[in-house]
Order: structure tokens, then sequence, then C-alpha cells
């Protein structure tokens, strides 16, 4: 009989934190800027230049910390990891080793069998690396420290995993998180939130933890996925020939859909770490502490809540809107103009996300204004443009947060309210259609939606449809 | 001298900080880091117990910069220091992931 495994996964998640400037230093962490064009001497590791830490990039940990149940380690300090690669200007990387800022949190996430707890070993600060592209022409590579002294946390999980699902269902909760906090957008695809894979297998009914492995350079939840089913596979594979599982690290190669081990030779996972003496302690006080926990903004769970209270929205909406911090935020700033939540959450539910998804955007991505969509929704109520036309114009909104009434006025879009007007066309529709006419006298109803069709389109949209029903029932009664 | 390097650990150590020693320059090295050891352990024989190990020499604690940013684009005087550039970067020998 073949033998039954379990697998066992942790997790060490990096996230980029939301600062203007870097951890040590005074320059721009802003994205997508020419090569080391915001840079000093600091984030270079010029011999002599000194750090000097970021207050906010400790109050973002904090506030994560405190937003996963970990306990806030009042004294910490930075420590050296030394390693030689030419992303590190400085052949050392700034993090913490001994005592990091957070230690022994948790989140809860929602499996099948229900809540289940994922520990949080730590979370501690560090600094990013520079960026290396490969120059095919002079076959050598080219070094962008932009990104280096970048503040990042990592948050180090227990390995309280079994499955993709419940990583996938960990990295969801942390993200929200993260992002309620506005202490980083987490986009996994652009590197702001990124997750390294550490997994073992195990005979199902054993405590003993099996040599685990670790699975670096995962971009999307797909990848992570494929990953850790890959990855078990192996595992298990080599476990059932009788072979031992060898402790690496693995890099995912998303095209090959498959992970190969990284070279290990020159690379010894040795890095002699050592107290930062160029940093001074860091000590949180209570009050420190509790400035921060008065600061703490509304977390999904506590929306979710407030939602269906204070607008009387349903779960459903509740829990689709507050699933990105983007889309709770529009749903709050429109409603607080229009007053009209269920207007609000279906806007955001049914188009905003119908576009995203065909935009292939994800919520931190939206652009619009509030006040744009608010008009929209009081111009439909008012009956100014038919939903149609709404349709339209919020596809404006949306990619180029145009102004609503200005471009249904420039357009020509508002709903034609003249009955004079729309029983001429009305009249002319009958009168060119003889067929449709009959066949709706002789019963067939279908024939009056192509009747209203054509009306609508001989108006070129711009009508009530209902009331285009309307006419269209008097005159042909009239005309029998 | 107590402590004895072995050849092997002079290897180790060689590739751990990217050195590459003449024979002489060798043994010179695993005698004074034999002697570095030697002195860390005579400062082992001290009873520490229950003193708080220092990390820094100065009897201070939180030195915070402010977020704002303050640093202009220095990429010419940056890039001024290293022996090789290209395209605005820095050019360094070829890396494989
Ligand atoms: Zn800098």
């Amino acid at each position: 009989m073949s033998r039954q495994y379990e697998t066992v996964i942790g997790l060490e998640v990096h996230v980029e934190l939301a600062t203007k400037t870097k951890i040590f230093c005074a320059c721009s962490t802003e994205f997508g800027g020419a090569p080391n064009t915001h840079t000093c001497p600091v984030c270079t590791g010029m011999p002599g230049a000194l750090p000097v830490l970021n207050r906010q990039v400790v109050e973002y940990a904090i506030a994560v910390g405190l937003a996963t149940n970990c306990t806030i380690n009042q004294c910490c300090k930075f420590d050296r990891k030394n390693y030689f690669y030419p992303d590190n200007p400085q052949n050392y990387q700034i993090s913490q080793l001994y005592e990091p800022i957070c230690r022994d949190g948790y989140v809860e996430i929602d499996t099948p069998s229900g809540t289940k707890k994922i520990g949080i070993h730590e979370i501690h600060m560090e600094e990013d690396a520079g960026k290396l592209m490969h120059d095919e022409w002079e076959d050598c590579s080219l070094v962008d420290f932009n990104r280096s002294g970048v503040p990042l946390i990592e948050i180090v999980s227990e390995p309280d995993m079994r499955d993709a699902k419940e990583v996938i269902a960990y990295l969801d909760k942390l993200r929200l998180i993260i992002q309620y906090l506005g202490a980083s957008d987490c986009k996994l695809q652009e590197g702001s939130m990124r997750a390294d894979v550490n997994l073992s297998v195990r005979e199902t009914g054993s405590t003993r933890l099996g040599t685990r492995t670790e699975m670096k350079n995962l971009n999307s939840f797909k990848a992570i996925t494929r990953a850790i089913e890959g990855e078990r596979e192996r595992q298990i594979e080599l476990l059932e020939m009788g072979k031992a599982v060898v402790q690496e690290t693995r890099r995912w190669d998303d095209n090959k859909e498959s992970s190969y081990a990284m070279r290990s030779k020159e690379d010894a996972q040795d890095y002699r770490y050592f107290p930062e003496p160029d940093l001074v302690p860091v000590w949180i006080s209570d009050e420190w502490l509790a400035q921060i926990r008065a600061r703490q903004p509304e977390l999904r769970t506590q929306k979710l809540i407030r939602y269906k209270k204070e607008f009387d929205i349903p779960d459903y909406d509740a829990q689709i809107i507050t699933s990105a911090k983007k889309m709770a935020d529009l749903f709050e700033a429109t409603t607080a103009i229009c007053k009209k939540p269920k207007k609000v959450s279906n806007w955001l539910m049914v188009e905003t996300m119908r576009l995203m998804k065909e935009h292939e955007m994800e919520a931190e991505e939206l652009t619009f204004s509030p006040k744009h969509l608010a008009e929209l929704i009081e111009l439909t109520d008012k009956g100014a443009i038919n939903s149609s036309v709404a349709k339209e114009v919020f596809e404006k909104i949306f990619l180029e947060d145009i102004d609503p009434l200005q471009y249904v006025e420039e357009h020509g879009l508002k709903t034609v309210h003249d009955e004079s007007v729309l029983r001429t066309v009305v009249e002319k529709v009958i009168e060119e259609n003889p067929q449709s006419v009959a066949d709706y006298r002789g019963g067939k109803e279908k024939a009056m939606g192509f009747l209203v069709g054509q009306t609508m389109k001989a108006m070129k949209g711009k009508a009530n449809p209902a009331a285009v029903n309307q006419m269209l029932k008097e005159l042909l009664m009239v005309g029998i | 001298m107590a402590n004895v390097i072995t050849d092997e650990m002079m290897e180790y150590v060689g590739i751990l900080a990217k050195l590459e020693l003449s024979k002489t320059e060798r043994e010179q090295a695993k005698c004074d880091m034999g002697r570095m050891l030697d002195y860390i352990d005579k400062l082992n024989e001290l009873d520490t117990d229950g003193v708080e190990p220092m990390s820094h020499i100065f009897p201070i604690h939180n030195v915070f910069r402010e977020d704002i940013v303050k640093n202009s684009d220095e990429r010419d005087a940056m890039l001024a220091n290293a022996p090789k550039t290209k395209d605005g970067a820095y050019k360094v020998p070829k890396t494989i992931e």
C-alpha cells in the first residue's frame, strides 16, 4: 500500500513599505526613475557613509506587528548579514537577526474545516538590494541602485500551512491587512510583496519535520500554487525511491513551470551576522506604542461589520467591496457624496469589476474619482441618461476619469424627454416596419422588442426605453 | 598558540571573503587568526553572566530621520566613483542568476 504524505509549508514574505524615502537615507523610493537617479553615498555603500533610520519604517513595522497579533520587541536592534553580490554595494545587508521588531503573532484564515491560525514567528526590518540588468551586447551586467535601501519588512511564518490553498489564503490575509494599514500596496506582480516558500513533506501522522527546500522567484498566486504542487511531488518521488531531499534553494522558472536548484558551491549560506555598529538601538516606549495603536486604521473585519450596519448593504456586497482597500475607499468616498450606498456598491461590483477584468487591472490601479461616479449616479437617477448610456459614460470615467456632466453635454447623450420628438420617430419606425407591426398585432410579442430597438437606434440611444415602449404600444393600438 | 587554523578553514574563509592568498600570505594569516582566537578565549575567561551585551559604544538610542526626500539626482557624482559605467549604470562582470 502506498504511503500517505503531508506537506508542511512555511512562508517568508517580503513587503516593500510605502515610505517616501529609503530606510537609511533621504533618497526617494519612487518607482521607475532612470537608473541610479535615486542614489547617494549611503545607498551605494560608499566608505564612511553612515545610515540614519527612517522613523516611518519603524512605525509601519509596528503597525503590521500589532495588526498580526505580534509582541512588539521594545528594544530592537539591527545586524549585518554579510554576502557578496553586485546588487549589494556594501557587501552586507542591514537586517535584524537577534532582536527583530515583532515576534510570536498570528493571523486567522478561513479553511473548509473552519478558521485556522497561522503563526508568525517574527517580523524584521531590512533594506532591499539593487537591480541587475544583463547586457547581452557586452556580455556584462549593469547595476541600478535605485532599489538599494528601499525599506522592507520580512514576515516569517511558522510552518503551519498544509497546502497551496492555505498559503494563498494566508497571503491574501496579509495583503489585505497591510494594504488597509497603508503600509504597502502589496503588489505581487510588481514585487512589492514577494513570497519565498519553505516546503517539506513527511508521512502523515509523523510529527518530525522533513528536510525542507526554499523556493524563490514566485510572483503570482498561480506560480505559488504550481510551485507548491510540483515541489511536493518532486520530494515524494525522491522519498519513494529511497533518496534523501537535499536542503537547497530552488528558483522557480515561470515559463517552464518548474523549479531548479540554484548553484551553491560558491554560495555558502554562511552570513556571519553581527550587530550593526553604525546604528543605535531602537527603544519603543509604551507611549509610542500606545500612539501607534490609537492611530491604527479600521481593518477589514471591522469595516465588514460597519458597512452592513451603517449602509445597510448585503453581506455579499460588503465582502466584495472590502476585498481591496482601494475599493473600500472608493465606496466610502462616493457614498459620502451621493448618499446612495447600494447604487455605489452596484457600480463597483458589476461594471468596475467587469472593466478591471477586461483590462487586467487590480483594484489599486483604479484612478477614477469618487466625485465623477457620484455625478454619474445622480444623472442616471434623475433620468437624464438611460442605463446603457450610463454604462458607456462609466467606461470613460473608469479609463480617463472624465467629468460625466460635461461629457454627456458635449456628446449629446442626454435622454430626450420631449414627447413630440419621440412621437415623430416612433411614427416613422412604425411606417418603415410594416411586417413587424403586423407581427405584433398578430400576437407576436417579440416584434415589440425589435421596434423598441429600431426606435432607440433612431434616437441614437438617447431615449428612455420605458417611454419608447409606452409610446409604441399607444400608437400601435391607435392603428388597429 | 592554542587555536590552530587548518588549511580547510583557510580555504572556506577565503571563499567567504572572496580573497585569494599566496602561500606565504596564507601561512601568515593562519598565524594571525589563531592569535586572534586565543585573545577571544582570554576574554571568554571573564564571567559575564547577567551582563547585558553591548550593541553600541555610545549610550544612546532612537536616532531617527523623518520620512522626507532630501536627496536630489546625484547620479553623475555617484557614478564618478565607479571603475566602469554604461548607460547610467555600474558595469560589472556578468552575473549568472
Ligand atoms: Zn541614498
